[in-house]
């Protein structure tokens, strides 16, 4: 999956489950759009109908007035994306509903869907939002997932160090023993890490995933020089210090992720969709073959947020557990096979068609009913 | 009730739509008096261009009158409209075929049970009912829970059932798997569900064959016969998956009684002769499953033969067109058996070259055997080397395959002047239940419970 488009989806998701957590769907009759901002959008402004309102449930009526079809983003600090709304026609109206904190936004219009669009900065007061109503259950599998994810970044830092120093040290053999490890981590929780937009671009972007002018750093880049090429040198050195700083800045943010407990759910159908699209075909680690260790890695992220979110997801969706229990469980055994006694896994260009697509029924066998997850978290 | 109307009422049922029963009654007087030959006239009435089907042969000349003095009905207006889903028999069989083709056949997961597949068989026959009614699945395509994925995929929001139909069929290796009774069926293979034995000339891709269970889509709107395989497919997941697939296209006028037959992709009219589907005793002779015959959850079902057929289509295309009639025992103009004038004359099968398809396939070198085609044409693009990926992708049912298609498949692969130029490269043979009587009833019911 493009590193971009990732991010934006996820945020997408947490802004909806967010107001999923609160209730919006008791809210939104009665709530009519009286309260609503209207965002007036033209081929040339982004008119808001008020620039300060209370945090909470936030519903935006979007009027396309324009003669090119728009797209409607509310971005916080550092362009973070709260919510948005693609494709909305010429003369047509949309809207969007979020959770949204007390803070400062900007709401951006942009006219043929292009560039960083037109924008009005928004202010949003008040306290703590309606998240106050959430399961408390719900709460702590959040917070629990908040310090997953950051012992998962601060574990990764001395694994990628040490990758960054076979490097440096120009061995090339130790360095390829030390490429799929660093990336455990990551891996386990890339939702959380795609969430902080300008991070992912930097470590994890494929060659194929590059934008026009974009410098390519990261793991994939390294790893071509050092399967492809197989060689070190000066660039391949820099680039792995830079990959350390990155990460470390990734380390640094997590604390300011929005998490929720759908977001956890989608965040989870992700990984595995990650798989599905990436890691079964190859294309992820195309040169070093060492896709099953990510795709291990996904499933337990996944899977960590399955588990923290089930005591919930089980009282209200027993059958649904039952699966996804089932689920998970098939496809930890099927990878177990490929796991060797050094705990690495049997390099993926070893596996065979057939052994392919039994991976990629095993990994839509349980991504088709995580994806229901959220439905099961969100109060209704 | 009198013979004709039971059989007019029974066409109606397997038919479905109003427009082929109005079509069947329109000719019901002139059916009377011809109707003893062994095939009614009726029979020709939405089923002219029925066989794209290889192994076809010219049609008698009782239907060759009817199709010269009936004018067609306005039978456009079938397309839209929505087959009936419950019935004595499966709709998709001897249902006036449809434009469109996606089948599917799919292996059931390592970790399915008996119960999660028959749970699932379930949840595929309520899908099937809503869908072959023009209806979404579940919640829809566009309502249920904002912060979940809808329950229907959506591609077929706006567009009506187009005549959509789901026939479901069971494969050899759901009851029996290398030995293994998975689940609990292997008693209740019936014996006329064969491994199918190897034809001289197959090239079986294993990709390409097989399969513990088939759906055949049909409809007159390609996108909606994606969508229900789509939709199968995604409830199905965990416990079965697609095992491969195959679109096809190629049925431009079944419902109406023109005087064309399609054309298969070698550019031939073929598969004038076939069994129709309002013809209920021949249907009862050569296409259902009789009482006592194998199992009884099998009663009123009927044995599907699927066939992968490529065609070599470049090296045909060079072929003079002398060669390519005498390929075939028909003149490619008109579609005239040789000898013969029009395309429904009843041919003069000792006019043709020996080895000439028609007269291998036709019924008088058979012992008058029959089976039912509904095959379609099917175009992948290209293979590797720039050659077209064509051919027909053939279906036959039939009452038994041990006296259907394999008698006469091993007749044609001997002998078969065709098979110079084509070649078998999928094979699938699948036992397809008696239909749905009523809401609350499921596919697999009788084999299952």
């Amino acid at each position: 999956m493009s590193a971009r488009r990732s991010t934006a989806a996820m945020l997408l998701t947490l802004a909806v489950a967010s107001a999923a957590l609160a209730g919006c769907s008791q809210k939104k009759d009665d709530k009519a759009s009286s309260d609503a901002v209207k965002v007036n959008a033209t081929d040339t402004a982004c008119e808001v109908s008020k620039t300060t309102f209370p945090a909470g449930h936030v519903v935006l009526d979007i009027a396309n007035k324009g003669s090119k079809t728009t797209e409607v983003y509310v971005y916080a600090e550092g362009d973070k994306i709260v919510t948005e709304r693609e494709n909305i026609g010429p003369g047509t109206k949309a809207s969007i509903t979020a959770e949204i904190k007390a803070g400062s936004y900007e709401i951006a219009c942009k006219p043929g869907m292009v560039g960083d669009g037109i924008r009005q900065k928004v202010t949003v007061t008040g306290g703590e939002g309606s998240a106050a109503a959430a399961d408390p259950r719900l709460t702590a599998a959040v917070g629990a997932y908040r310090t997953y994810a950051q012992e998962q970044a601060d574990a990764t830092i001395p694994a990628v160090e040490a990758f960054a120093a076979a490097v440096r040290g120009g061995d090339v053999e130790k360095a390829k023993s030390l490429f799929a490890p660093s990336r455990t981590g990551w891996e386990r929780t890339e939702p959380v890490a795609e969430g902080f937009g300008d991070v992912d671009p930097k470590t994890d972007t494929r060659e194929d995933g590059l934008e026009p002018g974009q410098e390519w750093t990261g793991w994939h880049r390294l790893e071509k020089s050092l399967w492809a090429d197989a060689k070190i040198g000066d660039e391949e050195k820099k680039l792995a210090d830079q990959l350390v700083a990155d990460l470390k800045d990734w380390q640094k943010k997590i604390p300011e992720a929005e998490i929720t407990a759908t977001g956890m759910a989608n965040g989870a159908k992700e990984l595995l969709d990650e798989v599905a699209t990436g890691k079964v075909t190859g294309e992820e680690d195309r040169y070093s073959h060492t896709d099953l260790a990510d795709f291990a890695a996904n499933v337990e992220g996944a899977k960590k947020a399955y588990e923290l979110l089930k005591p919930v997801a089980a009282e209200k969706d027993a059958e649904l557990a039952k699966t996804l229990d089932a689920e998970f469980t098939a496809l930890e055994g099927l990878l177990a096979k490929y796991k060797q006694a050094d705990a690495s896994y049997t390099s993926y260009d070893k596996v065979t068609e057939a052994e392919r697509k039994t991976f990629s029924d095993a990994v839509n066998a349980l991504a088709e009913p995580l994806s229901k997850l959220a439905a099961a978290v969100s109060p209704k | 009730m009198d013979a004709e109307q039971e059989q007019q009422d029974t066409a109606s049922a397997a038919a479905g739509s109003g427009t082929a029963q109005d079509a069947a009654q329109a000719v019901a007087s002139d059916v009377a008096g011809v109707g003893g030959g062994g095939f009614s006239r009726r029979a020709v009435i939405g089923w002219a261009g029925a066989g794209v089907a290889l192994g076809a042969a010219g049609v008698g000349s009782v239907a060759a009158a009817t199709r010269q003095d009936d004018p067609a009905p306005g039978a456009p207006a079938a397309v839209g409209g929505d087959v009936p889903f419950y019935g004595e028999h499966q709709s998709g069989i001897a249902t006036p075929v449809q434009d469109r083709l996606h089948f599917a056949a799919f292996d059931v997961s390592a970790s399915a049970t008996r119960e999660s597949l028959a749970r699932m068989l379930k949840e595929w026959t309520r899908a099937a009912a809503a869908m072959t009614g023009g209806r979404e699945v579940g919640s829809g395509a566009a309502s249920g829970l904002p912060e979940a994925p809808p329950d229907d995929t959506g591609e077929a929001l706006g567009l009506p059932a187009s005549r959509l139909t789901l026939t479901i069929g069971f494969g050899p290796t759901l009851f029996d798997k290398d030995g293994t009774d998975r689940f609990g069926l292997k008693a209740k293979r019936p014996e006329a569900l064969i491994d199918l034995p190897r034809f001289k000339g197959d090239n079986l891709d294993p990709q390409r064959s097989g399969g513990d269970l088939c759906v055949q889509a049909c409809a007159d709107d390609p996108q909606v016969a994606v969508h229900a395989i789509r939709n199968l497919a995604r409830i199905g997941m965990g416990t079965v998956n697609i095992r491969w697939s195959q679109l096809g296209f190629g049925k431009t006028s079944s419902t109406t009684p023109d005087a064309q037959t399609p054309r298969n992709m070698m550019g031939f009219k073929d598969g004038t002769r076939n069994i129709a589907g309002s013809d209920t005793a021949r249907l009862a002779r050569d296409v259902w499953v009789a009482p006592g015959e194998g199992p009884e959850w099998m009663t009123g079902g009927s044995y599907l033969v699927a066939r992968r057929i490529r065609m070599h289509v470049e090296t045909w295309d060079r072929t003079s067109l002398k060669e390519q009639e005498d390929v075939f025992g028909r003149t490619k103009g008109e579609g005239a058996a040789y000898g013969r004038t029009r395309e429904h004359d009843d041919p003069d099968l000792a006019a043709m070259p020996a080895d000439a398809h028609v007269r291998l396939a036709h019924p008088d070198s058979n012992g008058g055997r029959m089976i039912l085609r509904r095959g379609f044409s099917f175009t992948d693009g290209t293979d590797g080397l720039g050659r077209l990926d064509a051919g027909l992708f053939f279906l036959a049912y039939q009452r038994d395959s041990r006296t259907g298609f394999v008698p006469l498949q091993q007749r044609l692969a001997a002998s078969d002047a065709l098979n110079e130029y084509i070649q078998h490269v999928g094979s699938a043979h699948f036992a397809c239940p008696a239909g749905i009587r009523k809401p609350g009833e499921w596919w697999g019911q009788a084999l299952f419970g």
